[in-house]
């Protein structure tokens, strides 16, 4: 009889129903599982302190400071009132209105901004009348502190992580921050430590009303590691204040570790202006100085035509290439004809007689273009010629990026043969078309750090290591950070250049530049440059250009300096150099008159000329 | 005979009873559990009155156990009259809580009679069905006993508490049990298909299909007998019924209810207001995964997103803290009491105690039906408790009483 069995299968029916219910909600569809973990649960996040930046000599460079940002759940605000809001935020009305509004639009249940990064005393003064604004609140953050204001292009900066990059890095939440250039980006995993979560129970009007399982579930911030930079505070500060006023960039790398010692570049910012509520403000205004370009690293993006210096270069290649011996005497008639109707001035007087040494330290332009041509020629055509010797260059660490842990950059250049089969036809082109190369002219470009890298490897008689601005924690063996990078030219040819180098300063171009006690070798040069100017190609002063390294035995500092319309070599950049020298080896500046010259001395005169709209001179 | 009753009584029946209301205890405790601790007999908790009733029905248990059934045969019409005023007396007597005047208050207890008509009704129908003459299939008879039941329905959605009148449609199923025309299932359940494709479609469209099928049907099953008016007729039932839900729908039923009917049949989406209850029960619910957040680790039960969640919407505590395991073996143990329940009245030898045993079946299982299916979000929300598990005096009480009638008629089974 079916009767029987009527309310049997309908029991059984709804149990039936009831358990694929039952499956679909707990086992198939995780979607309710997130959803109660939103609604009754509420993650919040400890933030790790940002690890702290130190100098070489444990000089507390970069600390960190507390803000606050309101921020607001909409859901659980109520009618407050907005004018007290207005007075205090110091914001226009409308534009509250229109931050409360968009972060109803974002999500009622999560919380936005209104207003950002307000001081520690500001704050205070507003926690006090919160409880009359339910769906407030304030949020502890810390920002960056500079201690002493240098080096911020060394360090870079930090702000607040964007909407459209936190899709690609997935364990940053909006508000967070997240190092940007230098030192803050380069080294953003280890500086931003691991934070860590607290869970808490919430109930039905979004209140916190316990932790969630005791704190179970909590995970402990990992606290950030500190850095300690190669840079010496001390010295950057100085080389800083030598450059005020002037443009440019020195670059003093320790050649026994590729340690970069200071890395300036002027103009440069205080790290405090982006720093803070007014950091987007402050920003603006330095990314639209498109003159002085303050936010522009000249020590690691300017690309320069190195000059003079690249003598000593072209001077160890020829000695290895066997094309010359120190022994080989070039003549110079205050310069010479290198093809028909083709001169190249020199300062040599008429019937000089150069060998090597005296090539390199009176700086005799013929010398070097003749061995550039014996360079280019050894071998049957000048593209063979010309291929070895950028290799040559290659492995001096020029025309390619350096590879140091700073995240900007500019890779030099220097030409190759497809590069002038490009220019002129194949084979259309021969010693006498590429002889500025012969003296760091032409196309050939340098930044200042690539320069004082290459110092460095002359220092070192005949390798570099890696220019790079963190001191390892511990150092591992054969991380290509610290190996010797070997050029290809023997250590023994290195001996006339470096006697070169050092009779520069002892009796050759760069006389200001000898210190008491310390045996310098250097190298000036004066480098051509030209800009557009209304459509036109414009020459402007040359740039002073000084490399040095010192002590000539043992080198302990290896430095590079440019200054951009400075005129020649030994009229800025070989003094800033020396005193940097002397204030890295002594620790103090005896020559004060000197110091004095160059902290005071300015090019602004000189920077003012093509946008004055008249006329002008140049190499006053 | 007390003896002998020992092993006649039906203990998988009482074990089951005692599971549920201890895992009820559990899960009440849970519900209403507020960080601090408190003890199971503490009165003045929710736990601690559950516990005490749960206490007080033990008591009476044996005393309901050595009763003669003609007791109850016999006194079936006096105590349906008592019970019948009581509710009456509501009217003039009942206290209004949540705007429902269902429950006296004596003191600091309240009683719902309502929960005692439950029994009364199920014993006179039980009683008028047993009798020599009564044939359901009989329009007089199944209209005198529709009448006994509608009495204390009409005066109970009154009060207005539609969701314990809904628990007397379980009397349908005696009805089809004791002899009632199959056709009345399929009409009932015609209905309600009709009711919710109206409101899911349009009348006319609904009307159109059921053209369309009723010609396919007159087709099929066409002999040189086969009339054309009752189909006509049936025709013109649905088409009428079609539009009469339509008005009274959107003309008669306010909007709450509307909206009750809305959201489960996905015309609405509204997960703040009416929507709210049925939406946080469902993510409760979902939450527990296949183990469970474990015995009170809930984090949708101690954030108290789910109103009422001890006593209705239990069902979604135990979901969230004791998973699919837990729901499952619960939804197991009704549906074995009730199957254990059917299985001895097709075994009783008195028309009366079958009836009664089968009465008590048809409402656990409206019971068990409507209040997991709304908390589970498949039957729109009316407020009936969880038998044995929702915290509620009169309703543990009122059940208990009837369980307990039910295994006294059983023990009688073969005396």
């Amino acid at each position: 009889m079916i009767k029987k069995f009527v309310l049997l299968s309908f029991t059984f029916g709804s149990s039936l129903m009831f358990l694929l219910q039952l499956f679909s909600l707990q086992i198939y569809n995780q979607n309710y599982n997130e959803l109660s973990l939103n609604n009754a649960l509420e993650k919040r996040p400890i933030y790790p302190t940002r690890g702290l930046i130190y100098d070489r000599n444990g000089i507390l460079l970069v600390a960190n400071q507390p803000v606050y940002d309101l921020m607001i759940i909409p859901e659980n605000s109520i009618a407050f009132d907005t004018l007290e809001l207005v007075s205090f935020l110091e914001l226009s009305k409308k534009k509250v209105i229109s931050r409360l509004s968009d972060a109803r639009r974002f999500s009622s249940k999560k919380p936005s901004v209104i207003s950002r990064q307000i001081s520690k005393e500001k704050q205070a003064i507003f926690q006090e009348k919160i409880w009359k604004y339910p769906g407030f609140y304030f949020q502890k953050k810390t920002i960056r502190d500079y201690s002493i204001p240098i080096a911020s292009n060394i360090l870079g900066y930090t702000s607040e992580i964007n909407p459209s990059e936190i899709k690609t890095k997935n364990d940053y939440v909006l508000g967070e921050m997240i190092g940007r250039q230098g030192i803050e980006k380069t080294y953003e995993s280890i500086l931003k430590g691991k934070k860590g979560f607290q869970f808490f129970q919430k109930d039905r009007f979004n209140r916190i009303i316990g932790s969630y399982e005791e704190g179970a579930h909590d995970s402990r911030p990992e606290a950030a590691k500190n850095i300690t930079l190669t840079i010496d505070a001390q010295l950057q500060t100085y080389g800083a204040s030598l450059m005020q006023n002037k443009r440019g960039g020195i670059v003093a790398i320790e050649p026994s570790s590729g340690e970069v010692l200071a890395l300036v570049t002027a103009p440069s910012y205080n790290p405090n202006l982006l720093v803070g509520s007014t950091r987007s403000e402050n920003f603006n205004n330095l990314v639209n100085d498109t003159i002085a370009k303050p936010l522009f690293d000249r020590g690691l993006q300017a690309e320069y035509p190195p000059g003079s210096p690249f003598k000593t270069l072209n001077a160890l290649i020829a000695l290895q290439e066997k094309v010359i011996t120190p022994e080989t005497i070039f003549s110079c008639n205050k310069g010479h004809y290198y093809a028909k109707g083709a001169f190249m001035k020199c300062h040599c007087q008429i019937g000089s007689r150069n060998n090597l040494l005296k090539g390199i330290y009176n700086s005799c332009n013929s010398y070097f273009a003749k061995t550039y041509v014996k360079i280019i020629d050894k071998d049957s055509t000048a593209s063979v010629g010309l291929d070895r010797w950028k290799n040559h260059l290659e492995h001096f660490g020029l025309g390619n990026y350096l590879g140091y842990d700073l995240p900007i950059g500019k890779k030099g250049f220097i030409p190759s043969s497809s590069y002038y089969d490009r220019w002129y036809k194949e084979g259309g082109w021969g010693p006498s078309t590429v002889i500025s190369n012969a003296i760091g002219q032409g196309e050939i470009l340098a930044t200042p750090i690539q320069m004082a890298n290459f110092t460095a490897a002359i220092a070192n008689r005949g390798y570099y290591i890696k220019p790079h601005f963190k001191k390892p924690n511990d150092k591992i063996i054969g991380d290509s950070l610290f190996s010797k990078n070997h050029t290809l030219i023997e250590s023994r040819h290195f001996d006339t250049v470096i006697e070169g180098m050092h009779q520069v300063v002892e009796k050759g171009t760069a006389r200001v530049a000898k210190i008491q006690g310390i045996e310098v070798c250097g190298k000036t040069g004066t480098a051509e440059n030209f800009i557009r100017l209304n459509g036109e190609k414009t020459q402007l002063t040359d740039h002073s250009i000084f490399l040095a390294f010192a002590p000539k035995e043992d080198p302990k500092i290896a430095i590079a300096v440019f200054v951009e319309n400075g005129y020649w070599g030994a009229r800025w950049a070989a003094p800033i150099a020396s005193l940097m020298i002397e204030k890295y080896l002594n620790g103090e500046v005896k020559r004060t008159w000197l110091e004095n010259k160059m902290l005071n001395g300015s090019l602004i005169s000189e920077y003012v000329k093509p946008f004055s709209g008249e006329q002008f001179d140049i190499n006053e | 005979m007390s003896n002998n009753l020992f092993f006649r009584l039906d203990w998988l029946s009482v074990l089951i009873y005692i599971s549920l209301v201890s895992f009820g205890l559990l899960n009440i405790y849970s519900a209403t559990y507020e960080q601090s601790t408190s003890l199971l007999w503490d009165l003045s908790t929710v736990v601690g009155k559950q516990f005490w009733i749960f206490v007080g029905c033990l008591l009476i248990f044996p005393f309901i156990l050595n009763i003669k059934s003609n007791f109850f045969e016999h006194l079936s019409f006096i105590f349906y009259i008592f019970s019948i005023l009581s509710l009456l007396g509501l009217f003039v007597f009942g206290q209004k809580i949540s705007g429902a005047t269902s429950w006296y208050t004596i003191g600091g207890f309240s009683l719902q009679p309502a929960e005692f008509v439950k029994i009364t009704t199920s014993l006179i129908v039980a009683d008028f069905l047993s009798g020599i003459q009564t044939d359901i299939r009989r329009t007089k008879y199944l209209f005198k006993v529709s009448l006994l039941i509608l009495i204390p329905v009409i005066l109970i959605v009154f009060q207005p508490d539609p969701g314990s009148a809904l628990v007397f449609f379980g009397l349908f199923f005696v009805f089809i049990r004791e002899g009632l025309d199959m056709r009345w299932l399929f009409i009932v359940l015609g209905l309600v298909i009709i009711f919710i494709t109206t409101l899911l479609l349009k009348p006319l469209i609904v009307s159109l299909v059921a053209w369309f099928i009723i010609l396919i049907v007159f087709r099929l099953t066409k002999k040189s007998k086969t009339k054309l008016n009752p189909f006509l007729i049936t025709l013109g039932a649905v088409v009428f019924f079609t539009f009469s839900v339509d008005f009274i729908f959107n003309s008669i039923f306010e909007q709450r209810h509307r909206d009750r009917f809305n959201i489960i049949l996905g015309l609405e989406t509204d997960t703040k207001g009416i929507g709210y209850n049925i939406n946080q029960s469902k993510i409760a619910i979902g939450s527990g995964g296949f183990l469970g957040k474990g015995y009170l680790n809930g984090t949708q039960t101690k954030g108290n997103f789910v109103p009422e969640q001890h006593t209705d919407y239990i069902f979604s505590t135990i979901g969230e803290e004791w998973g699919f395991l837990g729901s499952f073996s619960l939804i197991s143990l009704y549906t074995l009491l009730i199957f254990r329940i059917v299985y001895r009245a097709e075994k009783q030898n008195s028309t009366f105690r079958r009836v009664y045993s089968y009465a008590f079946a048809g409402m656990l299982f409206i019971h068990f039906f409507i209040n997991i299916g709304m908390t589970l979000g498949l039957v729109p929300t009316v407020g009936i408790p969880l038998p044995y598990i929702s915290y509620g005096g009169s309703n543990l009480m009122a059940l208990s009483l009837m369980l307990f009638i039910y295994l006294n008629f059983d023990s009688q089974r073969l005396s």
